[in-house]
């Protein structure tokens, strides 16, 4: 089962919901996934022992010059202008690659070799039972999309039937299209504000036009106003959990604890989620 | 003319609440809203929009299966798996490379502009605001980006505005690479967690990366005040200007559910506190 916790808006709780599903999940052989891969969190507050971490490359163009015949065809097919030919001369432009291979297909004098652009770092450890899998951006790079990818084909086992649970990007553009992509349930979480509204209405068309089904986490539900109850009651959107604002929480998360550790009596809703999660999957 | 993009790193520490108010009380300038993806900076400002634009960002191959021969070229050469058994293109996986466009030995796919938002030139209480939607799903953010910040360019010029006041997103991927570029200088608004301080330190050295200064402010910074100085400290170790601290006060979200900017809201404490902010940021630039 693929659980991916997703938000329109950034610092609803994603990461505060996904490391606290994973504690409680310990014992049934959950894998973690910290999709967010330009700021991943997760293991501030898990702390796994990495147990491998490898740089994750991507092909770019590497022009043999003694072979290019500057003809050009390369630079007319390149779509994200990553390889520009003018008169006897060619430029590649490895942060502009989508790395399709289409350059090296097309060139008919076999002229374009495989090179190579870092885009960040897969890990993978475990922080006691829990088996963690993170990505990490490299700075500079802009292509999020391939390393989450890469994160997910390291964490899931096609096989395996355990809980994978997936922290994603904020946002509803490509990089969380591919984090939530292939899961079971997103759990969308929000809190009741006019941002957190706004976004949420962006993330739930979003759950939609992949044909996913969703739920919502409502956090720090005493705060803003009641309008999220509404927006989920004429969208027929199942709410899993409400969680009260709770000073005490936000000063657990900022120290980098988990809420069911620090404070035990929230492992019920925890848990009460973990049950809605399990009746929404089943249910179709 | 100065350009100050506000970032974090970290989504939900109050960009866009910052960025409302410092365009309440600064004269002379354009606002942008470069958080394409989710924007939120229009609740507060409540623009009437002026002029609506299509944006097109990219391409997206389309199979005419009259002319298909289904010979299986396309669904080889793509590495996106963004072509079916049936040969039809999933608009979600295309990245619009055009490689089966190039392959197809029946020329049965072309290549088509990719709709993928809309973006727009507003007028608000606070001045002028350029801003955009990028479409669900889509991608392009960062030339969407690119687009919103040179439209508030040209606006600041036709006017003669003196600054250009810049709501980015979240991370430090391609919409921000995009907002980062030929800025002034990055005010990246922070708060006392441990997740805020990793993440201000990744935009530390993105900004470094890209050889734009950085400013801080410290949101929330009662919360936890020992990190509060733990992050200061980072900040001065970095060589990172502390433009000031703000309050964690429910009357921040009250005046977000009003659609009312903190000091359009407020005279107390965290309203004091944002105007010092401001100056101490004129000052900086």
């Amino acid at each position: 089962m693929i659980i991916a916790v997703a938000s329109g808006k950034g610092g609803t709780g994603k990461t505060t919901v996904v490391t606290n599903l994973a504690w409680l999940l310990k014992s049934e052989g959950v894998t973690l996934l910290d999709c967010d891969v330009e700021e991943p969190n997760s293991a501030l507050f898990l702390r796994p022992k990495w147990e491998e971490s490898n740089s994750f490359r991507q092909f770019v163009p590497e022009v043999d010059l003694e072979k290019c015949t500057y003809c050009g065809q390369c630079s007319q097919l390149c779509q994200f202008g990553a390889i520009i030919t003018v008169k006897e001369n060619i430029l590649v432009f490895p942060e502009l690659c989508h790395s399709c291979l289409g350059c090296k297909r097309i060139c008919p004098v076999d002229a374009i070799g495989d090179g190579e652009r870092e885009l960040g770092t897969v890990s993978v450890g475990r922080a006691g039972a829990i088996r963690f899998v993170q990505g990490e951006l490299r700075i500079g790079e802009a292509q999020a999309p391939p390393l989450i990818r890469e994160v997910k084909l390291r964490g899931i086992v096609p096989a395996r039937k355990n809980v994978v649970l997936i922290d994603s990007p904020p946002g509803t553009s490509c990089p969380v299209i591919e984090a939530v992509k292939g899961s079971d349930l997103v759990v969308l979480v929000t809190e009741p504000t006019p941002f957190g509204l706004h976004d949420l209405k962006l993330a739930v068309e979003m759950v939609r036009t992949l044909k996913l089904r969703c739920g919502l986490v409502i956090n720090r539900s005493t705060i803003g106003d009641r309008k999220v109850w509404s927006y989920c009651q004429e969208e027929n959107i199942p709410i899993l959990l409400e969680i009260a604002d709770d000073r005490r929480i936000a000063e657990v998360y900022s120290r980098g604890e988990l809420v069911v550790e620090a404070l035990p009596e929230y492992r019920k809703a925890f848990r009460h989620l973990y049950q809605q999660i399990l009746t929404l999957t089943k249910r179709n | 003319m100065k350009e100050i993009v506000i970032l974090s790193g970290k989504g939900g520490t109050g960009k866009t609440t910052l960025t409302a108010s410092l365009a309440a009380l600064w004269k002379n300038k354009v606002t942008a809203d470069c958080d394409v993806d989710a924007a939120d900076l229009h609740l507060i400002l409540r623009p009437e929009i002026k002029q609506r634009t299509d944006f097109y960002g990219g391409k997206e191959a389309v199979i005419d299966l009259e002319k298909c021969t289904q010979c299986g070229q396309c669904q080889e050469v793509c590495v996106f798996d963004a072509i079916d058994a049936d040969f039809v293109v999933s608009e979600i996986n295309c990245e619009g490379c055009g490689a089966c466009y190039y392959f197809c030995p029946a020329e049965a796919i072309s290549l088509i502009d990719r709709h993928s938002g809309e973006w727009y030139l507003s007028e608000t209480r606070f001045g002028p605001l350029v801003h955009a939607r990028l479409g669900i799903a889509e991608e392009n953010s960062g030339k969407l980006v690119s687009l919103v910040k040179g439209q508030a360019k040209m606006l600041a010029e036709q006017r003669h505005l003196e600054t250009i006041l810049v709501d980015g997103s979240p991370g430090i991927g391609c919409p921000v690479i995009s907002s980062l570029a030929g800025a002034d200088l990055v005010l990246v608004v922070t708060e006392p967690t441990i997740s805020a301080k990793h993440d201000m330190e990744r935009i530390f050295s993105l900004a470094k990366h890209f050889g734009v200064p950085a400013a801080a402010v410290v949101n929330k910074y009662d919360l936890n005040e020992n990190l509060t100085e733990e992050v200061e400290s980072l900040c001065h170790r970095e060589g990172v200007e502390l433009l000031g601290r703000i309050s964690y006060d429910p009357v921040v979200t009250e005046a977000m559910v009003q659609g009312k900017a903190i000091v359009e809201y407020t005279d107390g404490t965290v309203a004091q506190e944002v105007r010092n902010i401001l100056g101490n940021l004129q000052a900086a630039l």
